[in-house]
């Protein structure tokens, strides 16, 4: 039982071998998809598996503070950003292998040609907020 | 109204529906309804025989269900109006219940939500907040588990051991939520000790009590972990450690030692010592010595090698770390721990920094990062 964030970029994974922008697919392509990854979050809501997924627009802000009584300062979006997040799926599994087949299943969504896209998805562990009782004594 | 009290009825109440010839998985959404049911109708009205309400409004719950069910399959002859009595059971309804729940052909996850809410009588809306995930998510877990023992005979003797991994995983949870898992693991251990008679369970009682006697002085106030040495032993629960203890002496006295009675020795060794300094480490490292004989894990050497660090010095516990695989969680936290109890404060601080990356959670990260900063302080003067 442990949650994971499968993470889905625009920019700074590896290529994928399907590597066709979306704007360059047929509609059906993309609407074969969405439905994709509609089955997927509603096939893991039936595996007890779901927690969260969500998708982020590409454009952002950077935001810091600027000191007391003054306005945060805005900065961006900068185009040269290397890594930009698209958005993610969390899910609560049994095992590291399980979210490991799980994110090869999400990366295997249709794109260009109806082909799968192999897009690299990253995954990362959640860390929990404490120790399991036994082991900090 | 006593909640624990009426949840402490559940697995009766639905092993008489399973032995009248309800089917477990309707059966406990019945048993389920009816425990909603008494919330809100008992504080108004209280029943006398609080069992015996549970079981003729499940028994009703169940038998609408079913009707409706047969309604729509045009199957009117699958239920009888009077309930029959089945088999007299050869084992303990209680039990065989636990047994159900902890199935071999469920995976960890699946027999923790179900053992929760079919023993437990926990709602799914509560285990789903206890283990942060939506309650749809859950309420699927359930139901799923439930079709896979769907095919598994209910008077079928099951594997206590099995069962005892499933109660051991949800008291390691701890609580967040509003439910206390421990605490729940704790009430359902001891449940699980009043059906059986088997020592590992008697010592699996006894390791929570003894683990849950220290929760107060675990954390500090702003949630930080207090490292056992450093606790508050003043704040220890001296009911449960006293009872875990009696509890661990009589199943030791049997002679038939588990991994759940040793882990239990070595947490009373350490709660019988007032103040670190009088641990008994030498005897900690024999019950390791025993620990590693039973279950060969990886972790229990790596234990050792700190009860080791404890009872010859630091360059014993480096020697027997040395035996051990590197890519071993909190490998990296014991040899930053050793390294600085033997005076290298420059690796201690290195390592607790590494360690601290690696860290499993938030709560050991934030305590690892200070301890690097605290040498790295001191260093720096």
């Amino acid at each position: 039982m442990a949650k994971y964030l499968l993470l889905k970029h625009y920019r700074g994974a590896p290529a994928a071998v399907n590597d066709v922008p979306m704007d360059q697919w047929t509609p059906e392509e993309i609407s074969a998809h969405i439905q994709y990854m509609r089955d997927f979050a509603a096939r893991l809501e039936g595996t007890g598996e779901y927690v969260d997924g969500q998708a982020l627009a590409p454009e952002g802000a950077w935001v810091r503070y600027d000191g007391e009584g003054r306005p945060p300062v805005t900065d961006g979006p900068f185009a040269e950003t290397k890594d930009l997040i698209a958005g993610w799926m969390v899910i609560d599994v049994d095992t590291y292998e399980r979210a490991v087949e799980l994110a090869g299943e999400l990366s295997a969504a249709p794109g260009a040609g109806g082909k799968p896209i192999h897009e690299w998805l990253e995954v990362r562990p959640f860390l929990a907020a404490q120790p399991n009782v036994t082991e900090c004594h | 109204m006593d909640e624990v009290l009426l949840r402490s009825l559940t697995p009766s109440v639905l092993g008489i529906l399973v032995r009248r010839g309800a089917d477990f998985a309707a059966a406990e959404d019945a048993v389920q309804d009816a425990l909603v049911e008494a919330v809100r109708v008992w504080p108004a009205d209280p029943p006398r025989d609080a069992k015996g309400w549970l079981v003729t409004v499940a028994w009703r719950r169940f038998l609408d269900a079913t009707r409706a069910d047969t309604a729509r399959r045009r199957r009117e002859d699958l239920v009888d109006e009077e309930p029959t009595p089945g088999p007299t059971p050869a084992v303990d309804d209680t039990l065989q219940l636990y047994f159900l729940c902890a199935h071999p052909s469920l995976t960890p996850s699946s027999a923790v939500a179900l053992t929760l809410r079919a023993v437990g009588g926990l709602t799914t809306r509560q285990i789903a907040q206890a283990y942060l995930v939506p309650e749809a998510t859950m309420a699927q877990r359930i139901s799923r588990a439930k079709r896979t023992v769907s095919g598994v005979r209910f008077d079928q003797p099951g594997d206590v051991a099995t069962v005892l991994r499933v109660l051991y995983l949800v008291f390691n949870e701890g609580y967040s939520g509003d439910v206390d898992l421990a605490a729940e693991a704790i009430r359902l251990t001891r449940q699980l000790a009043a059906a059986i008679d088997h020592p590992e369970v008697a010592g699996l009682l006894a390791l929570m009590l003894l683990h849950h006697a220290r929760r107060a002085a675990r954390t500090a106030p702003d949630g930080s972990l207090v490292p056992l040495a450093e606790q508050d032993r003043g704040r220890w629960d001296t009911k449960a450690i006293a009872e875990g203890v009696a509890i661990l002496q009589a199943a030791l006295a049997r002679d038939r030692l588990g991994e759940f009675q040793a882990q239990a020795a070595i947490a009373a060794l350490h709660a019988d010592a007032r103040t670190a300094e009088e641990t008994d480490w030498v005897q900690i490292v024999e019950w390791y010595d025993e620990l590693a004989r039973l279950t060969d894990s990886p972790v229990v050497r790596l234990n050792r090698a700190v009860a080791v660090g404890e009872a010859d010095g630091p360059r014993a516990g480096l020697a027997a770390l040395l035996a051990l695989d590197e890519s071993l969680p909190r490998h990296t936290a014991v040899a930053a721990y050793l390294h600085e109890r033997d005076g290298d404060l420059a690796t201690a601080a290195r390592l607790y920094a590494e360690a601290a990356q690696k860290a499993p959670n938030l709560a050991e990260r934030d305590h690892l990062t200070r301890q690097a900063a605290r040498l790295n302080a001191r260093r720096g003067r």
